[in-house]
């Protein structure tokens, strides 16, 4: 199959370049295997979909979409419980604007909004904040989420409502971390894999030496990588490479942006107000445990998990989705029986139609429109 | 939120501390430079962002790349919305 197959190929930097990476892939690839490789982060499936390089990847070499993808791991109760905290007198609700079509057991943020919550789109914890400080007779609760890419920017945040004071101000937090996820993954029975694509901007933040253990121990190549079609197919190169030498080592693709040791300033962030939750509920892989972040007891007057009583509420998702098997890798997006019937990112009935990172809605966005769009071609005039 | 976006500082904003006027496609806005402050930029310098706060430093090649990544996932726009939402419209 040759570079000209890409979707896209004429707005590549250097199609030639491409050509060369596709074909050296079909070279290393050996024609009696099958290569099954996790792209972890959700960023890496959206360009994965918008770049087709499903299609410039030989038939044996299979891409499966990973957990990294914040809004779509988090389990719904947890969305039922910080609505609930909103429902208290005096609560202003913040959350990303990625948040807001989530649905909840008893419908989406901005479906409360509807009905008459106070609920706010923030673009960043410090803008919360600052509603706190221009908001003194409300109370400002902000729906923490994401992966190491964001925990910091929440972590300084709450260092600064502690340096000033402010006291109308809390953090509902479901950060989670990418380490105990994989780990997970590479635990499940039904899951076999041969090689990571590392995540690009986590990593930022993490550095390499956290996926050490993946080589050394579990004996897969994992290479971090960055998000434009050269990257992600300089990144399947480096793992071929060694799958071929029967090597298993943590490459850095993305060095232009990711340091090995990752970011300590925020990392020291993080330390300072987060420590690890014994478990946490992740959607699709079930409890993890020390995969998610707490407030610490110092920052417990932020802490709204401290300042009001939390339900706790499990809820099971509809019946009828399969998020966790997509999820897990174990269902393509297409094989769930609501994919692009009930479940659409117009009308979302599992978080992974709701986020453009999310499997289900790139897939829909990418394949299934692309479907859609050659069948009428066909149709007769 | 997973958005990261590429923007020049201008100014180092004084008085308050690790806070920089970032421009973003001509668009100015306040960002935190809290997580860089091992290696602080300077005016002039190109910083990824997320959420609000400059989490590394690239070259202007890499950040002209970066946008051009966004424009092609289809995101410049709502990377835009977020940068113009940054301190809730009010751009202090």
């Amino acid at each position: 199959m040759a570079a000209s197959d890409m979707r896209y190929v004429d707005e590549f930097r250097d199609p030639e370049i491409i050509t060369r990476t596709a074909e050296e892939i079909r070279r290393l690839a050996e024609p009696h295997r099958h290569y099954r490789i996790m792209e972890v982060c959700g960023g890496h499936t959206h360009a994965i979909y918008r770049f087709g390089l499903k299609d410039v990847l030989p038939a044996n070499i299979e891409l499966i979409h990973g957990p990294g993808c914040p809004v779509c791991v988090l389990p719904m109760g947890r969305i039922d419980d910080g609505l609930e905290l909103g429902k208290q007198p005096n609560v202003m609700f913040t959350a990303f604007g990625d948040m807001m079509r989530v649905p909840g057991a008893h419908g989406s943020p901005l479906e409360r909004k509807a009905a008459g919550m106070d609920v706010r789109i923030v673009y960043s914890p410090s803008d919360a904040l600052k509603l706190a400080r221009t908001n003194p007779d409300k109370h400002v609760m902000f729906f923490a989420i994401g992966f190491e890419t964001t925990a910091p920017s929440t972590a300084l945040t709450l260092m600064r409502a502690r340096a000033e004071g402010i006291k109308n101000f809390s953090v509902f937090c479901n950060h989670v971390t990418i380490i105990p996820a994989i780990r997970a993954i590479l635990d499940s029975p039904d899951m076999r894999l041969d090689a990571f694509i590392g995540p690009g901007h986590v990593s930022t933040v993490i550095g390499c030496r956290p996926y050490e253990w993946i080589a050394r121990d579990e004996k897969k190549p994992i290479v971090v990588s960055g998000f434009e079609p050269l990257d992600l197919l300089q990144s399947v190169v480096m793992l071929l490479r060694q799958l071929r030498e029967g090597k298993a080592v943590v490459e850095n693709q993305y060095g232009r942006v990711v340091p090995w040791e990752g970011n300590r300033a925020a990392l020291a962030a993080m330390a300072e107000v987060f420590q690890l939750r014994p478990y946490f509920e992740w959607r699709g892989l079930g409890f993890i445990s020390q995969s998610a972040l707490r407030i610490r007891d110092s920052y417990s007057a932020w802490d709204a998990e401290k300042i009001f009583d939390v339900a706790g509420v499990r809820v099971t998702d509809p019946k009828a989705a399969q998020c966790g098997e997509v999820l897990k890798g174990v269902l393509k997006p297409v094989q769930c029986k609501l994919f692009g019937r009930e479940c659409t990112p117009e009308r979302p009935v599992g978080a992974l139609m709701v986020s453009s990172e999310g499997s289900c809605a790139a897939y829909y966005n990418y394949e299934h429109r692309k479907a859609a769009a050659s069948k009428n071609d066909l149709a007769p005039v | 939120m997973c958005l990261a976006i590429p923007g020049k500082v201008v100014e180092l904003i004084e008085g308050l501390s690790n806070q920089a006027v970032v421009e973003v496609t001509g668009v100015r806005r306040r960002v935190d430079l809290g997580l860089l402050q091992d290696d602080m930029p300077v005016p002039g310098d190109w910083v990824l962002i997320h959420v609000g706060f400059a989490m590394s430093k690239i070259s202007e090649q890499g950040a002209e790349e970066q946008m051009r990544m966004l424009r092609m996932l289809g995101e410049d726009q709502a990377a835009m919305d977020e940068v113009r939402g940054y301190g809730l419209n009010g751009g202090e």
